[in-house]
């Protein structure tokens, strides 16, 4: 998946000279994933542009780039890092469109790394999406596989609102798969069926994807067949194949590596029990993180939702 | 501190504008001035939702935008609606905005200047960025940016400065000095001495003017803008000035400051000193303030008008300005605002 949003962002600057990128050690390092790998020596010191350690500071020279025209593209080290950046997403970044009634624009992206796996410090493993998901006017892309990552970086960065462009980082070299040479863009708002099933709807994004495929393997094994939603994008949502996947099977698991309380997941339970209520079968069920801190890398496995988690999920409504 | 004209209408130093251009930057002041007096006036009346003075402050809204060509940037805040005036934003779109009417945010198309910050301080980065693009561009455009001594607290004025400083883009920093953060002193801001001295922190100029002199404040934005657009980057300017009115019609400035400071610095009035200046030159005659004073009157009135007789957003309008489609999260949810009406 890195090398193929590197791809992405290569393909992107190649095309457009609008296009830019800034953030902390994306130059001469390559960013401290590499997905910036080798870009500033192809395109210069100008377009990819290692800045101060300053998340808000990003941010806010990116609005003013993106607000006069230009297309920058910003990289957060790890979401753990990006709140202090998120006062000009939520005050400015989101708004500037209402504000002024669409005579200026931000079409800038925010790419940030995020969720656990990689037993870092304190900070590197947030799954806090549901924050911006909350927030109007930004769109919310979650990508799950190399392909999904790049096509969806190059419609983000084409898009004429603000993106804030979550990474998985456990996929960054886990997941592999064939990309498009140049990739093809992925629209916006079109959840892919990762998996036909006609028994319940298991529902993932980003890093929990492949965990929830597994999880409906060892479904199968057991003569349960699970669909598998994969949602993309968050903001905008695809209801149509959530609810028409939920209406079929009258069974739905949620999957969310954030935390529990006011989750991305709660807000598909809710749709669902309100436009699905009367095709179900089970109680909707949710396999989260919990209301804790994420813990260390030692207790990490008590906290991310596992696949065996998200199978014990789908029996259980299976019975229900 | 930088002085040019003195109180008492004379000079220092040399005017660094010719007596044509200063008349016109007086009548200027003289319009942003009958604006402030309407504002408050409005508001008082329930017609405004609030509305913030620069009553004081005009030497620095007319003195700092005077220097910028038309297609500048400028990036200001709710106390800035002279400067923002002054750099073609109309005034039926400051008060749309302050009659709570999201379309006062939408500049002519040919007018670059942003919707007013009304957070504190978190807007000067937007300039650093703005001017960061103009210069990625390869044109000479440059970005101004006002703001209050407040903002200078708060930690996205460290970025703006910084990241200003290390990529060295054509921004110009502002900082009136108005002596108070709605009753917060200026000296519960900072123990540096000046504000203007925070400049040496980033590697940039930094110069304390008198920003009750309306030819200290446009010569050292003259000099500022000249030095951005040649590629020498950006400075930082300290106008010391005094807001004479309350820091909102909500605020009650008698719990925080003496009134015998208020008349001092009403002495020092901006307005007073460029008209004896003038005067002084065979310049002003008391007709021809008549005439400044109806001929803004007029069009202050014809724009409260155009702004009031404007109909309110209608549901749609409202999720509409979101993204340029809205979302089916946006499209469901005015469905259901239909609905419910």
């Amino acid at each position: 998946m890195a090398q193929a949003l590197t791809a992405a962002l290569g393909h992107a600057l190649r095309s457009d000279r609008d296009v830019l990128i800034l953030g902390e050690d994306v130059g001469t390092t390559g960013g401290v994933f590499r997905i910036t790998d080798g870009l500033q020596t192809e395109f210069g010191p100008d377009r990819v542009i290692d800045t101060p350690v300053a998340e808000s500071g990003i941010a806010g020279a990116a609005f003013g780039m993106a607000v006069a025209g230009l297309r920058p593209v910003a990289e957060i080290q790890f979401l753990g890092f990006a709140y202090p950046a998120y006062d000009q997403i939520v005050s400015h970044i989101s708004r500037i469109r209402t504000r002024s009634q669409h005579r200026f624009t931000a079409p800038l992206v925010i790419r940030i790394p995020y969720g656990a796996g990689i037993g870092a410090a304190e900070h590197h493993s947030e799954s806090t999406e549901a924050i911006f998901a909350h927030t109007p006017g930004v769109k919310v892309v979650v990508p799950s596989t190399p392909a999904d990552a790049a096509g969806l970086l190059l419609t983000a960065i084409a898009d004429p609102d603000p993106v804030i462009f979550l990474e998985p980082i456990r996929s960054y070299r886990r997941v592999r798969g064939e990309v498009a040479d140049p990739p093809r863009p992925v629209a916006f708002g079109e959840a892919a069926v990762r998996r036909s099933g006609t028994d319940l709807t298991l529902v993932a994004y980003g890093a929990m994807v492949p965990d929830t495929m597994d999880a409906a393997d060892d479904l199968a094994v057991a003569g349960i067949e699970a669909e598998v939603l994969d949602l993309r994008t968050l903001v905008p949502l695809d209801y149509d194949t959530l609810l028409d996947s939920a209406n079929r099977t009258g069974r739905v698991v949620l999957v969310q590596e954030g935390h529990r309380t006011c989750g991305f997941a709660a807000e598909l339970a809710a749709t669902i029990q309100e436009e699905a209520l009367y095709s179900l079968l089970a109680p909707v069920t949710r396999v989260t993180g919990w209301d804790t801190v994420v813990p260390l890398r030692r207790a990490e496995h008590h906290y991310v939702p596992s696949p065996e988690r998200i199978a014990a999920a789908g029996r259980a409504v299976m019975e229900a | 501190m930088h002085q040019v004209l003195q109180t008492d209408g004379t000079l220092r130093a040399a005017a660094p504008l010719d007596v044509s251009t200063t008349r016109q930057l007086y009548a200027a002041m003289v319009a942003a001035r009958t604006y402030d007096h309407k504002g408050t006036t409005l508001q008082k009346q329930g017609r405004l939702a609030t509305y913030a003075s620069f009553l004081g402050q005009e030497a620095c809204q007319i003195g700092a935008t005077g220097p910028l060509r038309p297609d500048d940037w400028l990036v200001a805040t709710y106390r800035d609606a002279g400067a923002m005036w002054a750099q073609g934003y109309p005034w039926v779109n400051l008060f749309l905005g302050r009659t709570g009417d999201e379309r006062g945010g939408a500049a002519p198309p040919d007018v670059n200047v942003l919707p007013p910050s009304i957070t504190v301080g978190a807007h000067m980065i937007h300039a650093v960025g703005l001017a960061w693009a103009e210069q990625y561009r390869g044109t000479d455009r440059v970005a101004l940016t006002m703001f209050g001594d407040g903002a200078t607290s708060e930690g996205d004025f460290h970025e703006a400065m910084n990241f200003a400083g290390v990529f060295g883009v054509p921004v110009i920093f502002l900082c009136q000095n108005n002596h108070y953060a709605i009753s917060t002193p200026r000296h519960r801001q900072t123990a540096a001495e000046t504000l203007a001295a925070k400049a040496d922190g980033y590697g940039m100029p930094g110069r304390q003017v008198d920003g009750n002199d309306l030819f200290a404040v446009y010569d050292a934005v003259a000099a500022a803008v000249a030095d951005a657009r040649a590629g020498g980057g950006p400075t930082f300017i300290e106008a010391v000035t005094y807001r004479l009115s309350p820091h909102t019609t909500a605020d009650d400035p008698g719990r925080y400051r003496p009134a015998a400071e208020e008349e001092e610095w009403r002495a020092r009035d901006p307005l007073d000193r460029v008209r004896r200046y003038l005067e002084a030159n065979g310049e002003w005659s008391p007709a021809w303030q008549d005439e400044l004073e109806q001929a803004a009157a007029a069009d202050v009135d014809a724009a409260i008008t155009a702004a009031e007789q404007l109909e309110p957003l209608g549901a749609a309008a409202v999720f509409d300005a979101v993204f340029a489609e809205p979302t089916p999260q946006l499209l469901r949810q005015r469905n259901r605002a239909a609905t419910d009406e």
